[in-house]
């Protein structure tokens, strides 16, 4: 697969340290995306899952994304990082629809922004929700609606 | 056939001054009331209890076992839980009566009670037994008919006064559906009062004893009744007929927004018309009072008079009420094209048809 | 007065936007769906959803695996054996653990009552939302003996925590495999019960045969899963084509919608899928029950889950359709990032495409075949 990527995109994708998956880098990901899908070889029809995750560790976020060929059926899985400050990715809600809510979602709990969504906004908090909640760093806002929030988190480990 | 009004009237009254007939006037019409309403109360308590064994009859339930009257409880038995509709008659009575804030406040408190004048109008016009009808019309079936189609002008009130979507959808479903299936009920009726040559229910019941029932009468009349039978379970908004409520689309429909005494007063009406409809198929098309045993010839002379008559006809009226309730436990509901469609391309083509084959019928024997 | 009613742009009509939820009858929770209407016929359909979101992923974050398990019952609630299993499938794949055989044969059997359990609530609630009520209460009267035979295993009824990371918390008791076998005999017979009451009713055929077509493509392109995918034809059931645990020893079909009623596809289809699964579902019951072999159900539980970097990603055919955990192993003994890709979040998200143009009635039964949990969506 990484000799067909050569090919069609050369530069495009990289293959991560486990080796069980793709970089690739924010800015070539829609090229990246038409290919997955089009490509006679690939035709990933269908996108099984999207996962945003922050590791805590360097400023990145990103977002891992499963692909599964129901024709061919081999699997791939793609993972793009972007800094934590100016975290935007080409959306593909137009490619797999699929896509449309978890992009969504992690919009939602990540904070990023998926550029060119049909409709990009919150999808299990509340509208008025401040800050992405499984990012590292977040910190519960005090009040919401002028309800307090507890934080007492003593017995939760 | 003598009004129970006109019995009461005769008996209250020797010809005397004009103002001593109008106090008993007033009084007979109080003292008729009173029966109806009190038949429609009941009746809607004893339905209840009715539909809910019924209904856990069907699902393997064992229906209300808890609330007894007196301690007399049944539990298990398929008399158990008898006091549970009268504990629901009293917790509905003395629950809040909520009005929304935006609602319409005086066309919603009017809407229960414009439903049950209809009912309660009908049942003037029903016979209960020979000799046993709160007045009786010389155009019975019109007037029944006619009292009856009032209840969709206080079903739109109520929807549209709730100021509640859900409400409105149920009501503008409602009417829809209660305007065409009258037009099928009445054809079936007229088919009826074509042979019989009258609107008179006394007189149909006549020509029933005299000839046979409706029902075997022809088989036109037979498609009639079935007919009849159909419309009449979509005219009470019962399953699979019951878009206008649908609880699980429209939550309750032109209710969502009623409780305590003026839903219950929606409830009895209901009920009302379940019975009104019951008891009219039973009168045109099962030969009302008469006893089933005169079809195969067999005459009882202790098996007739008012009283049998009362057991007959709310025999059968029970019968159709069972049907409805078997109705309404067995089906899905239908969509609202759906039964428009059925009603407009099905029910009343079959219905006009029948009307000209039993004119046809009724030159030819 | 008569010319302003010439005036036909004084007659203007507006659409009609109906909240329906969070709570109403038919949305099988807490979803709510914001419908434009015009009178009866949809034109749009916004699903939002949110409203029992626990910070399922959130929590995990804070709990090592074996605590997580307990969390994944709570997801979906009517599927809680299948879920306790998706997420032990996950954890062991990261782990390489190999699982002793008795307790292969022992979570096919469990994963497979359950599926039968919610594919029964999943039926008989359809049965609800097309107005049919005895449907309903004839199966919860049997998926009653499929918890009965949970509790006697592990003692819980609803949520269980029965299937652990590496094992299952006990061994299965002594008569349940003659219970199983009982009830089996009794539940078979049942499936052409509910045919006669619901499946070949002449109106339910009517309200659900061509509605809301969901095609092949636009399910894959989706995401659709499980017997939403399955009843637009598409052979496709991780069991068969992926199989995991022992299922590559049974003899079952895939049940796939055949457009028997209408076109493939529609409501009816996605529907009958269930029905068929569940009789497939029986079968597979029937051989593992036959086949168990011995052994000791603790034999590879771990002391303590503790997980070297890495991630994985595992897919499950549950009742709903396919549970994926993607898991990223932080070095710990509490993992660093749990997602579950929930099937009735994807196949809800469809809803929007089959069900505008339809009425509302229409909407409610494609609703209702898609068969969402909301525990499983908002998490």
């Amino acid at each position: 697969m990484v000799e067909l990527f050569e090919v069609r995109c050369p530069g495009c994708v990289t293959v991560t340290e486990d080796g069980n998956a793709f970089n690739v880098q924010a800015e070539k990901w829609l090229e990246v995306a038409k290919i997955l899908r089009e490509d006679p070889d690939l035709t990933f029809d269908s996108l099984m899952c999207l996962t945003g995750y922050d590791k805590g560790t360097d400023d990145v976020l990103g977002v891992a994304y499963n692909f599964h060929s129901m024709s061919k059926l081999h699997k791939l899985e793609i993972r793009i990082e972007v800094s934590r400050d100016s975290a935007e990715i080409p959306s593909i809600a137009n490619i797999w629809r699929a896509a449309d809510w978890h992009e969504r979602e992690v919009y939602d709990l990540f904070g990023i922004t998926f550029s060119g969504h049909p409709d990009l906004k919150r999808i299990l908090l509340p509208d008025d929700w401040e800050g992405y909640p499984l990012r590292k760093d977040y910190e519960t806002q005090d009040y919401y609606h002028d309800m307090p929030i507890p934080k007492d988190k003593t017995d939760w480990e | 056939m003598t009004s129970v009004i006109d019995s009461m009237l005769k008996l209250f009254g020797s010809p005397q001054a004009a103002g001593s007939s109008a106090v008993s006037l007033i009084v007979a019409v109080v003292i008729a009331g009173l029966v109806v309403f009190t038949i429609m109360a009941v009746m809607a308590i004893v339905a209840v209890y009715f539909e809910r064994k019924v209904s856990a009859f069907m699902q393997d339930r064992i229906g209300p076992m808890e609330v007894g009257i007196f301690g007399f409880k049944g539990g298990k038995q398929f008399w158990g839980g008898i006091g549970q509709t009268l504990a629901d008659t009293v917790k509905l009575l003395v629950k809040e009566d909520i009005l929304p804030k935006e609602a319409d406040k005086k066309l919603m408190i009017m809407a229960p009670f414009i439903i049950f004048i209809a009912s309660f109008l009908t049942f003037i016009g029903v016979p209960l037994s020979e000799n046993l009808v709160v007045s009786d019309f010389n155009i019975g079936i019109f007037y029944v008919m006619a009292a009856g189609s009032i209840g969709v002008i206080g079903i739109i009130l109520a929807g549209w006064s709730s100021n509640n979507k859900w409400s409105l959808y149920g009501a503008l479903r409602s009417a829809a559906q209660i305007i065409s299936y009258e037009i099928p009920i009445g054809l079936s009726l007229m088919l009826v009062v074509i042979v019989a040559g009258s609107l008179n229910f006394g007189d149909i019941v006549a020509w029933q004893a005299e000839h046979r029932w409706f029902f075997i009468h022809s088989p036109f009349a037979f498609v009639a009744f079935i007919i009849y039978v159909i419309a009449g379970v979509a005219e009470t908004n019962r399953t699979p007929f019951d878009i206008p409520e649908a609880e699980s689309e429209l939550v309750a429909g032109w209710m969502t927004e009623y409780s305590g005494f003026r839903w219950s007063i929606f409830f009895m009406s209901e009920y009302a018309n379940v019975l009104i409809i019951s008891i009219i198929a039973s009168v045109v098309f099962l030969g009302g009072w008469l006893s089933p045993l005169a079809i195969f010839g067999v005459h009882f002379t202790w098996l007739e008079g008012p009283l049998w008559g009362l057991f007959w006809i709310f025999s059968k009226a029970v019968f159709f009420v069972f049907v409805m309730m078997w109705f309404r436990w067995t089906f899905p509901r239908l969509r609202v094209d759906q039964l428009m469609y059925f009603c407009w391309k099905v029910l009343i083509p079959f219905a006009l048809a029948n009307i000209i084959f039993i004119s046809v019928w009724e030159l030819i024997f | 007065m008569a010319e302003q009613l010439k005036d036909f742009s004084l007659l203007h009509s507006d659409e009609m936007v109906l909240n329906m939820g969070p709570q109403h009858p038919s949305t099988h929770g807490v979803l709510r769906l914001k419908i434009h209407t015009d009178g009866e016929i949809v034109s749009r359909i916004e699903p939002i959803i949110g409203y029992l979101h626990r910070c399922f992923e959130k929590h995990c974050e804070y709990l090592t695996y074996e605590q997580i398990v307990p969390f994944t019952d709570r997801t979906d609630y009517l599927a809680a054996m299948n879920m306790n299993d998706a997420f032990a499938i996950a954890v062991e794949k990261l782990l390489g653990i190999e699982i002793p055989e008795r307790v292969q044969y022992i979570r096919v059997i469990m994963a497979e009552l359950q599926r039968i359990a919610s594919h029964l609530v999943a039926v008989g609630t359809f049965g609800l939302d097309v107005g049919g009520i005895t449907p309903f209460t004839w199966t919860i009267r049997d998926r009653e003996r499929i918890l009965d035979l949970f509790e006697y295993v592990c003692g819980a009824r609803l949520l269980y925590n029965y299937i652990w990371v590496g094992g299952v918390s006990h061994d299965l008791p002594e008569q349940f495999i003659r219970r199983t076998l009982e009830f089996l005999d009794y539940f078979e017979p049942q499936i052409d019960e509910y045919n006669q009451i619901l499946t070949y009713n002449k109106i339910f055929i009517e309200r659900t045969a061509d509605v809301g077509t969901l095609t092949p493509e636009v399910a894959v392109n989706y995401g659709c899963t499980g017997p939403v995918l399955r009843g637009s034809g598409v052979k496709w059931d991780l069991r068969k084509t992926e199989p995991y645990a022992v299922y590559d020893k049974f003899d079952f079909d895939i049940a796939v919608g055949d457009g028997r009623m209408g076109t493939v596809g529609d409501t009816w289809d996605r529907y009958f899928v269930r029905i068929v699964e569940m009789k497939e579902s029986v079968k597979i019951l029937r051989q593992a029950l036959a086949q168990i072999p011995g052994g000791d159900v603790h034999a590879a539980v771990p002391k303590k889950v503790r997980i070297k970097e890495g991630s994985v990603y595992s897919r499950y055919e549950s009742a709903r359709g396919e549970v994926g955990f993607y898991i990223i192993a932080g070095g710990k003994d509490k993992p660093m990032r749990v997602k579950m890709r929930s099937p009735a979040f994807c196949n809800l998200s469809v809803l929007s495409e089959i069900a505008e143009g339809w009425m509302i009635s229409d909407v409610i039964a494609i609703l209702g075949s898609l068969d969402i949990v909301l525990g499983e969506i908002d998490r």
